[in-house]
């Protein structure tokens, strides 16, 4: 399995859980099908990104700190769209990112081409 | 044509220099002297490059050692291997001396290049490497029976590659012609190796504490792979520990078997063949489990973490912040 869908599919997996979790919060419960979806699409697109970013670079810190930045970056911005909920979505929503950059570091092939490059 | 006198021959072959006078080789200088041959660096003038050049001692120049020689640039010459040193050409000298020459070599001894290499995991991977060539000399049918830090040299580029191949046998060859090839040995290194003499098949030469026990018995029909087995054992054991010698550096259990089962005093008991030791250490370094040990829950569990630690650091994490924030930012 590539990289890139390591990334793509441990991240949607992973977000998909971490907005699940949002049941244990009764305020937003109402909403958990957006809330998993959203997370879903969230870690996917971290996932992705990861995967590109192990294509490049062979470092598993790396790796790491870049998921950590991705996975900031998107929990941030769904933040600052649902106007609150900063530590509940940014704080494990960046480990998530983490994970899915060590995954990506640690499995899959990177193309021949790729690692070349 | 000019010949020289017997006098003149004889002088020459007393004082060691070998007489290079019409080949294409210029003498450079000596390398190594060994019990019955000596290894000098030699200029290649036809392709113009440095090739060691292995010729018979003076003392010992007569028609079997010169076929020894001859034998083992033979052997030499079936193996061709990254790992294993290339022959070049063999012949005879004009003083009558049978040599053969290599390629020369840049590098350390093992014994010296381990000072090198700080992580276990890197000394392992420089073993598997030995195991490659030993590996591949045994699928050819020939056994090196002379394994030790002096005979593995590490090319200034990190090549590894396993010198020496005087005491080398040939599998399934004729017994009569074992008593020929057990005597056949030189060291490069002159300084740690030990000549033992026993029984009636000949004369066995080997270093005490890399020769499997039955080849210091001189139970040469009883010699195959697993003799290599227990020497690379033993090799094992130098490059993890630092020594062959019992209390060591503590080395990990499942290593510390690796070792023991390579080493038994009984063949049947050691790895089957190279590959299967190969793939033991291989296991160890990637952190699973070896044929050679049987790990305890405590270990397997101890492995396991050692194997995903980074894994379960951050799965740890995850969950930790997940509580955490449910615990404090319950709305």
């Amino acid at each position: 399995m590539n990289k890139i869908l390591i990334g793509l599919l441990l991240g949607a997996l992973l977000g998909a859980i971490d907005g699940g979790t949002a049941w244990f919060t009764p305020a937003v419960r109402g909403m958990i099908v957006g809330i998993i979806f959203g997370s879903t699409i969230k870690g996917l697109i971290a996932g992705i990104a990861a995967g590109f970013f192990a294509r490049k670079v062979k470092s598993v810190p790396l790796g790491i700190l870049f998921g950590l930045g991705v996975g900031f970056l998107l929990a941030l911005l769904v933040a600052i769209k649902q106007h609150g909920y900063y530590f509940e979505i940014i704080l494990p929503g960046s480990i998530v990112g983490m994970i899915v950059g060590w995954a990506t570091q640690r499995y899959g092939y990177a193309p021949a081409a790729a690692q070349r490059a | 044509m000019k010949f020289l006198s017997d006098k003149a021959l004889d002088r020459l072959r007393g004082s060691g220099v070998p007489d290079l006078s019409g080949t294409r080789y210029q003498l450079r200088e000596l390398i190594a002297h060994g019990g019955m041959g000596v290894v000098f660096a030699a200029e290649d003038e036809k392709l113009n490059r440095r090739v060691a050049l292995k010729i018979l001692d003076a003392a010992g120049t007569n028609a079997e050692l010169a076929g020894r020689l001859i034998r083992e640039a033979h052997i030499l010459a079936q193996l061709e291997h990254p790992g294993i040193v290339p022959v070049h050409d063999v012949g005879t000298l004009p003083d009558g001396r049978v040599f053969y020459t290599m390629k020369f070599v840049e590098g350390l001894r093992l014994d010296q290049y381990l000072k090198q290499l700080d992580s276990l995991p890197q000394r392992l991977r420089l073993f598997l490497r030995i195991c490659d060539a030993v590996a591949f000399a045994h699928a050819r049918g020939v056994l090196h029976r002379d394994l030790k830090p002096a005979n593995i040299m590490v090319g200034s580029f990190g090549e590894v590659l396993v010198m020496d191949w005087g005491l080398a046998k040939i599998l399934q060859e004729n017994p009569s012609d074992e008593t020929v090839l057990v005597a056949m040995k030189e060291s490069t290194s002159g300084e740690d190796t030990q000549s033992t003499v026993v029984t009636g098949h000949g004369t066995v030469m080997g270093t005490p504490g890399y020769m499997s026990p039955e080849q210091e018995r001189g139970e040469t029909e009883k010699i195959d792979a697993r003799s290599d087995v227990f020497s690379l054992g033993a090799l094992l054991k130098f490059l993890a520990a630092g020594t062959i010698q019992p209390g060591g550096e503590k080395l990990p259990r499942a290593l510390r078997a690796i070792c023991e089962k390579s080493m038994a005093a009984q063949p049947q008991d050691r790895y089957i063949g190279v590959s299967e030791l190969a793939t033991d250490v291989s296991r160890f370094i990637d952190g699973l489990p070896v044929s050679a040990y049987s790990e305890n829950a405590f270990e397997k569990l101890g492995r396991f973490y050692q194997r995903h630690q980074i894994a379960i650091l951050l799965i740890t994490a995850y969950l930790v912040m997940r509580f955490l924030v449910l615990y404090f930012f319950r709305r």
